[in-house]
């Protein structure tokens, strides 16, 4: 096994909610409660689970634009949460990001030469003509053109936008880019050229992508390992192919045939929940699931099920695989 | 074939700006029959919610031109006045949208809006008696605790739910044909589903017919019948849901079905359509899919194709299916 580059363990994040006429804390939302996971080096994990799951939380944090509450994230072995403010900045040469919308990451002022340009001040590249080069080099790398680098964010469309967007992140080097639902914002054809893109890039400079999206055909095409959120915790974590083709977990096997999927041939079982996800704020005892189960069991009401090894390299949170093992 | 509720004929919509017309949806003609569900699919500024809110007389009469006939049972909604409309609007023809909290209005209960509809087109109806339709038909939509609801806000429900209410006022006036514009896009998968299943169960079990716009083809695949595909404010192909996912023909078709990631193979690399979605009303000369087109040829930029039928039912608007046996693939 390669090493792995980023190992997250038992990470937790929990926001106040604050109420009352003083202002008090009145309760808290587990968004991100206790998940485990490490990436490889070179290799993609996709993160998928439906909104307020907590995916994008997480991601969040392993940059510490949100502080984790609990856990550690080791990057290179060395552990993030316990950086100052100044060495954070300076890590993220190494972590970067890409953002779901790319009409709203970037600034509709800025030129795009000057939103390429700002990662390379901060991280002290200081010589001009050099910035101005390789911001040229980084238009060509994700497909644009150097006469693009005077223009404004609003004169591009919603593909190059994320484009650029790229571009940015890819600046600095990083070794691992965090891409938070880095395609839902695009049309079908044009998600297609950026996901190439993103593929493409990994190949030429090696590197490590955690994808966070809820599209399961998109994280299944870009992911070696595929990990499954739920109300904040882990469901099911796999190599994509295991996940896709024998989900262990009853989430996960809800979620995959809940996808419609465009071929009139297939006519599926499919699984339909009942009811929505409920509130982070107040989550059920016991496995995050159970109150929409269909395999439900007496212990899931009450025991919170352990974050297992079921199959090697198959890890799921479900009681149905208690005696395993 | 029985006559069909709606046929919409050379459809032609554009709004006025300083430069002139801008022409967003052009040349559009298709049928809806009762019972059927139809799939109308393309991406973002393709037309498609303009074909829809023309049908409605929804969009502003100040700063656009409906041109065409859109015939609802032999009548022509483009002529019809204000008044008329608005009898045929929620009666006839309903419509749901995509952000169902932003369709909701966050000062009323859940009844009250309800009843509006119901109220609005059968005024003998009183109050309590359309509260109790309104009730039982948040029943038929699988709502649980009904009673309650009704005289709950917008802001109580989980998206979900709300998506259930606007299906529910939709539906209450026993429409000929629901229009529902990207139902499910704002959703969750799994909500996805439950709604899906339920417009399903809806289109079974009365005979309304329902319009699904959508960008997403897996929808299309799972709930609808027939499938009108557009492209830059055109339709390109259209046939019945069977055929056109076994045998696309148009150059567009085959290339958006080939780029969807597929959930149960993973391919190595993605086939992608070259070149960017077009902005509404941008015309060129010819076809206007040809500057992406892998199979364009002279004549493409020259001259726009018709719609043309296909021996298999299909119709498609490309030169490669006209009497020029060379360029049939």
């Amino acid at each position: 096994m390669t090493e792995a580059l980023l190992e997250v363990k038992h990470l937790k994040k929990v926001f106040p909610i604050h109420g009352g006429l003083f202002g008090r804390r009145v309760g808290e939302v587990k968004a991100v409660d206790d998940i485990s996971f490490y990436i490889k080096k070179g290799e993609t994990l996709g993160l998928v689970g439906e909104s307020g799951c907590g995916k994008s939380t997480t991601g969040r944090m392993l940059l510490r634009l949100l502080e984790p509450t609990e856990g550690t994230i080791r990057f290179e072995g060395q552990d993030l949460t316990k950086l100052s403010r100044e060495e954070m900045r300076k890590m993220r040469k190494e972590i970067q990001m890409v953002f779901q919308d790319p009409f709203a990451s970037l600034n509709p002022r800025h030129t795009v030469e000057k939103i390429l340009e700002e990662p390379l001040i901060v991280h002290g590249l200081k010589s001009k003509t050099e910035r101005k080069k390789r911001v040229q080099e980084l238009l060509e790398i994700v497909g644009l053109s150097s006469w693009h680098a005077n223009r404004y964010p609003h004169q591009f469309s919603g593909g190059q936008r994320q484009r650029i967007g790229i571009a940015r992140a890819l600046a600095v080097h990083p070794k691992l880019i965090v891409a938070d639902e880095p395609v839902s914002a695009l049309d079908v054809s044009i998600q297609a050229q950026v996901l190439n893109l993103l593929q493409d890039l990994q190949k030429e400079f090696g590197l490590t992508y955690l994808f966070i999206a809820h599209d399961l055909g998109v994280v299944r095409h870009i992911s070696d390992r595929v990990g499954v959120m739920y109300l904040g915790q882990m469901m099911e974590l796999a190599d994509s192919e295991a996940l896709y083709d024998s989900p262990k977990h009853p989430y996960t096997e809800a979620l995959l045939s809940a996808v419609p999927v465009p071929d009139v041939d297939i006519k599926k079982e499919r699984i339909v929940l009942k009811g929505d996800v409920p509130s982070p704020a107040n989550p059920p005892a016991g496995c995050p699931f159970h109150l929409r189960c269909p395999k439900v069991m007496e212990a899931c009401a009450s025991i919170r099920p352990a974050f297992r090894e079921v199959e090697p390299g198959h890890y799921a949170a479900c009681h149905l695989y208690g005696e395993q093992l | 074939m029985s006559a069909p509720v709606l046929d919409v004929k050379k459809l032609k919509t554009s709004f006025f700006t300083d430069d002139g017309p801008l022409t967003v949806v052009n040349e559009v003609d298709f049928q809806v029959h009762a019972g059927e569900v139809l799939g109308i699919v393309g991406e973002s500024g393709c037309g498609k919610s303009v074909t829809s809110l023309s049908i409605m007389g929804l969009v502003p009469a100040l700063t656009s031109k409906v041109e065409g006939e859109i015939l609802y049972r032999g009548e022509n909604l483009t002529q019809a006045s204000e008044k008329r409309m608005r009898q045929v609007r929620g009666n006839d023809i309903a419509m749901i949208f995509q952000e169902p909290m932003t369709s909701l209005n966050p000062l009323f209960t859940i009844g009250s809006q309800l009843t509006e509809a119901l109220r609005l087109h059968h005024k003998k109806l009183s109050k309590k008696e359309a509260l109790q339709q309104a009730v039982a038909m948040l029943k038929k939509v699988g709502l649980a605790r009904a009673e309650q609801l009704v005289n709950e806000y917008p802001h109580q429900l989980s998206g979900g739910m709300r998506q259930r209410v606007m299906i529910a006022m939709a539906m209450i006036c026993n429409p000929q044909i629901l229009i529902a514009d990207e139902p499910t896009t704002a959703l969750d998968v799994t909500i996805q589903a439950q709604i899906l299943e339920l417009m399903k169960k809806l289109n079974e079990e009365t005979d309304t017919a329902i319009i699904m716009i959508t960008h997403d083809l897996g929808v299309v695949a799972e709930i609808c019948q027939r499938v009108v595909v557009m492209y830059a404010g055109r339709i390109v192909e259209e046939g019945t849901v069977e055929s056109i996912f076994t045998h696309p023909s148009h150059p567009y078709t085959i290339g958006l079905l080939r780029s969807v990631p597929d959930m149960r193979t993973k391919k190595q690399r993605l086939f992608s359509i070259p070149g960017n979605v077009p902005k509404p009303g941008s015309l060129n000369i010819g076809c206007q899919f040809a500057p992406r087109c892998s199979q364009a040829h002279e004549k493409c930029l020259k001259e726009a194709p018709d719609l043309k039928a296909l021996s298999n039912g299909q119709r498609v608007r490309c030169w490669l299916y006209e009497e020029e046996k060379e360029y049939i693939v």
